[in-house]
């Protein structure tokens, strides 16, 4: 590398400090705000840390069914979104990766573009309507139909990347030497792409744990609220007196998809560019 | 010369009879979800934009064209949520990518602590969107928010502001978490365009004795350009269909000072059950963003060539 001036350096620090920042102390002041007494969240001069740590606010959190009966519906809703995706999308994206001089794989990307500049207002009213006839209206199995299909683009669009990374000559070893194509596919091709869906399926339950806009379209019955939908309604309700245990369960809410972000953050960053770079 | 190509020969085209029928197979199940919740709904939201349609069970829509559209331009809620609308979207996008474009370019520098400062500039991305109106829902309390504590202890303000509360400053205010909630996503696409810029090409252009802002200008933006107006382009899209961070931020208010399209659009459906009126909102919506889009890209394309 070319010299840097160390004044250049000095600035480039000082940017860099700026940013984290800007970027960090919200997280740190809902960190501090979830572990400070409901004396101190009233007072006029807060501090940065809690004077005295209390964990009464996530007693308070957790001390009502409501939050209970939203992480077990979160979590529901989750696994079943990641598992159906992961499953459904497997196959088609191995067939966009791998049939690529077909209209498919155009149709499929073009889709996956297109899909992004429909304003959800537009699915929203159709899908409501469908899932009423249905009777899946304020239903956990209507939301899920709903992610599947939302999450989809995005996994297949992954997955395809996981599969092209793979050599199509492993594929032609394995047909010569006597495999069928399913053998291939499950010996040779699944155990290769194993880390890939592992990363894939756990996004589509990130995403899904963290929806708002479909859940409160189609859920009306708070005993099948999502947690986000249980958050913004105690925003509405006491968010303004009730500082402290709003923001432990806000805190209690992030937590799975920050674990979650954290296993798998190399992955998904990878996967989402491994199609944007090949095209 | 493998004896599958080989085979693929005998057969006479690219994708054998058998190919063709082991690809659909592998298609469909992703396709009959997609046909059903996805390209369904869509086409037929669509079509409900042209129609009376109302929420009530049982109520069979009547097409009628244009009126709704008619209606649109009369109704000074819609031009008003169009126009906060794009402020929204043109600053958020504008702010963001330009903070973004800092940070990648910082992380691509060789610093220390980025170990530490990269999964932070993450961070945002995995968290509900819900949470994030939260964090700052509680730094923008206009009581004891540690942002007017703050203002006040270096003398810039003498008495609290209700941040979004007020008509002038909550506009500015939901703009600020905006931008702060798509940085991730930028920041990565960025940085991953600038990784791939051959650092010969900088070593090269500083020994010819080129500045900062030459290099930049000649070495690496060109290089990072495709992949900066794709995302520039996605971040408008998403922007402009914003939804949920807003809504529990303000919910539009006040007084519809914070009322995104989508937002409107979403009273108007599920509020008052207009679901033809909402869905020409989606439509007018459609519009704006292909066109602005369009202008868009094609002048990107004309200045590449």
């Amino acid at each position: 590398m070319f010299r840097t001036r160390p004044i250049t350096r000095v600035g480039q620090y000082a940017a860099l400090l700026l940013y984290v920042i800007f970027l960090g102390f919200p997280l740190l002041w809902l960190f501090s705000t979830s572990f400070k007494s409901p004396h101190e969240l009233g007072s006029l001069h807060p501090t940065l840390f809690p004077t005295d740590w209390t964990l009464g606010n996530f007693r308070t959190a957790l001390a009502q069914d409501q939050l209970w009966s939203s992480i077990r519906n979160s979590f529901l809703v989750a696994v079943a979104t990641s598992v159906i995706t992961t499953i459904i999308a497997l196959p088609a994206s191995y067939a966009i990766a791998r049939y690529r001089r077909n209209f498919v794989r155009t149709t499929a990307v073009g889709w996956i573009l297109v899909s992004q500049i429909f304003p959800f207002i537009l699915v929203v009213i159709p899908l409501f309507i469908v899932l009423r006839n249905l009777q899946l209206i304020n239903t956990l199995p209507g939301l899920v139909i709903v992610y599947v299909v939302w999450a989809l683009p995005f996994t297949l669009w992954m997955l395809q990347g996981y599969v092209a990374a793979i050599p199509q000559e492993l594929e032609e070893a394995s047909a010569v030497d006597g495999c069928g194509k399913v053998s291939t596919l499950a010996r040779i091709v699944f155990p290769l792409l194993l880390p890939g869906v592992v990363a894939t399926s756990m996004f589509a339950f990130i995403s899904a744990w963290n929806e708002f806009f479909f859940a409160l379209v189609i859920i009306t019955d708070p005993g099948k609220q999502t947690l986000p939908l249980l958050l913004a309604r105690y925003v509405g309700a006491e968010g303004s007196v009730n500082l402290g245990p709003l923001a432990a369960t806000a805190l209690i809410a992030t937590l799975p998809s920050l674990l979650i972000f954290a296993l798998i953050q190399r992955r998904l960053i990878s996967g989402m560019l491994s199609g944007a770079v090949k095209g | 010369m493998t004896s599958v190509a080989i085979a693929k020969r005998r057969r006479g085209s690219s994708l054998g009879a058998r190919e063709r029928r082991t690809m659909w197979l592998l298609l469909i199940p992703s396709l009959i979800p997609v046909a059903l919740f996805s390209i369904y709904p869509l086409v037929n939201g669509i079509w409900l934009g042209f129609t009376d349609a109302q929420a009530g069970y049982q109520v069979v829509p009547h097409f009628n064209g244009l009126d709704n559209y008619s209606r649109l331009l009369h109704d000074s809620l819609f031009w008003s949520s169009f126009k906060i609308g794009l402020i929204w979207t043109f600053s958020v996008t504008g702010i963001q990518f330009l903070l973004a474009l800092g940070l990648a370019m910082l992380l691509n520098a060789g610093l220390r602590f980025q170990w530490l400062v990269r999964p932070l500039a993450l961070v945002p991305w995995a968290m509900p969107s819900v949470v994030v109106a939260i964090l700052w829902k509680l730094i923008y309390q206009p009581d004891s928010g540690i942002l007017n504590a703050f203002l006040q202890d270096l003398h810039l303000i003498d008495r609290n502001i209700n941040w979004l509360g007020d008509f002038s400053l909550a506009l500015p205010a939901i703009i600020v978490v905006g931008v702060w909630a798509g940085m991730p996503q930028t920041t990565i696409a960025l940085l991953a365009g600038l990784q791939a810029v051959p650092s010969d090409l900088h070593e090269a252009a500083a020994l010819d004795g080129a500045d900062w802002w030459r290099r930049f200008s000649a070495v690496t933006w060109p290089a990072i350009r495709p992949v900066a107006v794709a995302i520039a382009s996605l971040d408008f899209v998403w922007n402009f269909n914003e939804f949920g961070l807003v809504y529990v931020l303000t919910e539009g208010g006040p007084g519809g000072h914070t009322m995104l399209p989508m937002l409107f659009a979403y009273n108007r459906a599920f509020g008052s059950g207009q679901f033809g009126y909402a869905a020409a909102l989606g439509n007018a919506m459609v519009l704006v963003i292909i066109s602005i889009m369009a202008i868009f890209l094609y002048r990107q394309l004309r200045e590449s060539r």
